[in-house]
């Protein structure tokens, strides 16, 4: 194995490539992080819902998503949906970044669907009498969930999002197989480059622990702050 | 479209078999089943380490777990591809080097299910165990474990899951299963990637939504 | 066979027992009374040694309980207990409940140890429920079951820690009975309890424990006759409410 150097990863055009990847992966964490909460508490609320349809939807939406591997998610994005576009809009999809694009999709899908099910078990868990006394009070359904069950699901909910925001973090290095040049990409050509197996290998995991380490932090942060009140 | 399904639907089952490896669907169960066979050891290793009374064991384990928990599962596939090798002084094959980084890293999930599989089990039980003579080890492996993996058997069911889908990163070091014999596939047809491509997602599917139905049902039954 | 020397214990801050002396003889039936927290259900704990003690001895059976390098588990086989939740193991059938620890510890062959429990659980009234599960029992049923489990082992001396507590009140009646037979075979038997007619007709000697000591020792009559100390009658006269069984 010899000496490590970690210098040689850390210094000139590796450190280059390496930083940009790693600026890529935090990009496309934001990017699908935006996405998929959004989506997911709408798919949550239709789980919830009375109406038959919106029921069936969210329930093939989240099932038909999470049973799929990640990676096949980004293979079809990349390697298949283009093909359904018209081509104009296939060509504008190539000159833009493809395999960001769909890198982003495939993530927010992802995880979103998984973001759904821990919003609607923590919607759950808020007491179904509230609802109750909410639509007693004269309240409809929507308005009932922003006022009286949301606030209270809130403080639920946010544990188990930030748990799927450190593996949706994880799972941006999957993108790395449809050649998206973020960190896990970059280390992968930095090795092949240097033949510094161990030091590019070594500063990328310290890269990816570093951010998981912050997203742990919040997350106990935030349950001290905010701890569940029942009665 | 039926003619691919005809001439590549028993390559996608088998792969090469028997004029080669064994790869396609049959691979990524064997894969899994494999993998989380191994991890179970590991995870309940790692799960007494976590809850024993010494904090010279307690705390290093939690370290190694906090670490490959907060590391891509695809980070340890490439630990393992590199490394192996050096640390078993011959070349590890890709079917090897998978199994040994699902292993470590499903051990490692799994120790928190059996933890709380463990620790879910009331007090009562090891006290009432204790109380007739039976010792620490007795105790365990007569009252409290069999009770813990009744509770855990649809957490299990549930990780063998996601083991399963993980099993497709082998398809970035080469190994032979179902996505990479898809995507070979698709770079032979090279015109009916939609279909290619939703027939992979959905024997995904079918595979992961029955095991996971079938936790489902064993949770209700237990 | 029980000798209680100078023990105490904290519960952090809190001075649970306080240098708590007694000796209960062999054969005798000791029910231990008194309020909540004053420290009852801890010191019968310390017995078998499911609480350890910051200081003092136990002795049972003139073994010291908590020496150091003490081997428990041997020893725990010589002491009974019943637990107010009876911890039945819920995977076993009530008979290898029974059959598992002389089969393990006592290096009983299963025919001969199936006997022996069978012939308990007549005792108990509950042999008709042996090839059952504890979840299908009553709980009357299951401490029954929990009392024989202990039994089999041929303990001297059984420690019943509030038996009756978690039970409904019609199922009261039978545990008290199965203990009161054990008592009329000479066994002897420490019983934390708050069923004070139970106390009155089995128990020979009754301590009263309050805030971490015993303040009276008294025989069961003179106990129900002659309370001594303030604390003992404001005890009774609590418990004499008018809703009160006696």
């Amino acid at each position: 194995m010899g000496q490590f150097d970690f210098s040689v990863v850390t210094t000139g055009e590796f450190r280059t490539w390496l930083v940009s990847g790693f600026l890529l992966s935090l990009q496309l964490l934001a990017a699908s992080w935006l996405l998929a909460v959004p989506m997911a508490t709408v798919v949550a609320l239709c789980r919830l819902s009375s109406v038959g349809v919106l029921r069936g939807f969210g329930a093939v939406f989240v099932e038909g998503i999470r049973n799929v591997p990640l990676l096949v998610h980004m293979m079809f994005w990349y390697f298949a949906m283009p093909e359904l576009l018209p081509e104009p809009a296939r060509n504008w999809l190539y000159d833009h970044d493809a395999e960001v694009v769909c890198a982003v999709i495939a993530l927010a899908l992802y995880s979103g669907s998984y973001m759904a099910e821990d919003i609607r078990s923590g919607i759950r868990s808020v007491s179904a009498t509230q609802i109750e006394a909410a639509r007693a009070l004269g309240f409809g359904f929507l308005a009932a969930m922003r006022r009286v069950v949301l606030p209270q699901a809130f403080r639920i909910v946010v544990p188990p999002l930030i748990s799927q925001t450190l593996n949706l973090w994880k799972n941006t290095s999957i993108a790395t197989v449809i050649g998206t040049a973020e960190l896990m990409y970059q280390t992968q050509k930095v090795e092949t480059n240097s033949f510094r197996g161990v030091e590019s290998f070594g500063v990328a995991t310290l890269a990816y622990l570093t951010v998981s380490l912050v997203i742990t932090a919040v997350a106990v942060g935030f349950q001290r702050r905010f701890p569940v009140r029942a009665i | 479209m039926s003619e691919s399904l005809a001439t590549y639907g028993l390559y996608f089952l088998i792969g090469q078999y028997p004029n080669g490896p064994l790869g396609g669907l049959a691979l990524t169960i064997l894969l899994g089943a494999s993998a989380l066979v191994l991890a179970m050891p590991v995870g309940i290793l790692l799960a007494l380490a976590r809850i024993s009374d010494w904090r010279v064991v307690r705390w290093p384990v939690t370290g190694m777990i906090y670490i490959v928990r907060g590391t891509p599962l695809l980070m340890v596939v490439f630990w393992a591809y590199f490394f192996l090798p050096a640390v078993t002084g011959k070349k590890t094959g890709q079917f090897t080097t998978m199994l040994i980084a699902l292993a470590i890293f499903n051990g490692a999930y799994l120790a928190e299910v059996v933890r709380a599989g463990i620790q879910g089990v009331p007090r009562g039980q090891t006290e009432a165990a204790r109380s007739l003579g039976l010792n620490y080890g007795q105790t365990l492996r007569r009252i409290v474990v069999p009770q813990a993996l009744r509770n855990m058997l649809p957490s299990l069911v549930n990780q063998f899951v996601t083991t399963l889908k993980e099993t497709s990163l082998g398809y970035i070091i080469g190994l032979q299963e179902v996505a990479f014999i898809a995507s070979q596939v698709n770079s032979q047809v090279i015109v009916h990637p939609v279909a290619i491509y939703t027939a992979l997602a959905l024997t995904f599917f079918v595979l992961c939504f029955g095991l996971a139905r079938l936790a489902g049902w064993l949770g209700v039954r237990t | 066979m029980i000798e209680l020397s100078h023990v105490s214990k904290h519960f952090g801050s809190h001075h649970v027992l306080r240098d708590i002396t007694e000796t209960i003889e062999r054969g005798e039936v000791v029910v231990i009374c008194g309020p909540s927290g004053s420290g009852k259900s801890t010191l019968i704990r310390t017995i078998n040694r499911l609480e350890e003690i910051d200081s003092g001895q136990i002795r049972v059976d003139g073994r010291d309980i908590h020496g150091p390098g003490v081997q428990i588990d041997r020893f725990r086989s010589g002491i009974g207990f019943v637990f107010q939740q009876f911890n039945l193991f819920p995977h076993l059938t009530v008979l290898e409940n029974c059959t598992l620890a002389p089969v393990h510890l006592q290096g009983l062959e299963q025919g001969n140890a199936r006997q022996k429990a069978i012939t308990v659980l007549e005792r108990m009234g509950v042999a008709d429920k042996a090839g059952a599960y504890p979840a299908h029992l009553s709980g009357g049923q299951q401490q029954r079951v929990a009392i024989a489990r202990a039994l089999v082992m041929e303990p001297p001396v059984m420690l019943f820690d509030e038996p009756t507590s978690a039970l409904d009140p019609e199922m009261i009646g039978e545990v008290l009975l199965a203990i009161k037979s054990l008592a009329h075979q000479g066994m002897t038997l420490v019983c934390v309890t708050h069923e004070m007619g139970f106390a009155r007709e089995v128990a020979d000697r009754i301590l009263f424990m309050a805030d971490g000591s015993i303040l009276e020792r008294a025989s069961a009559e003179d106990f129900f006759a002659h309370p001594e100390h303030p604390r003992t009658r404001k005890f009774l006269s609590d418990i004499r409410s008018p809703f009160g069984r006696y």
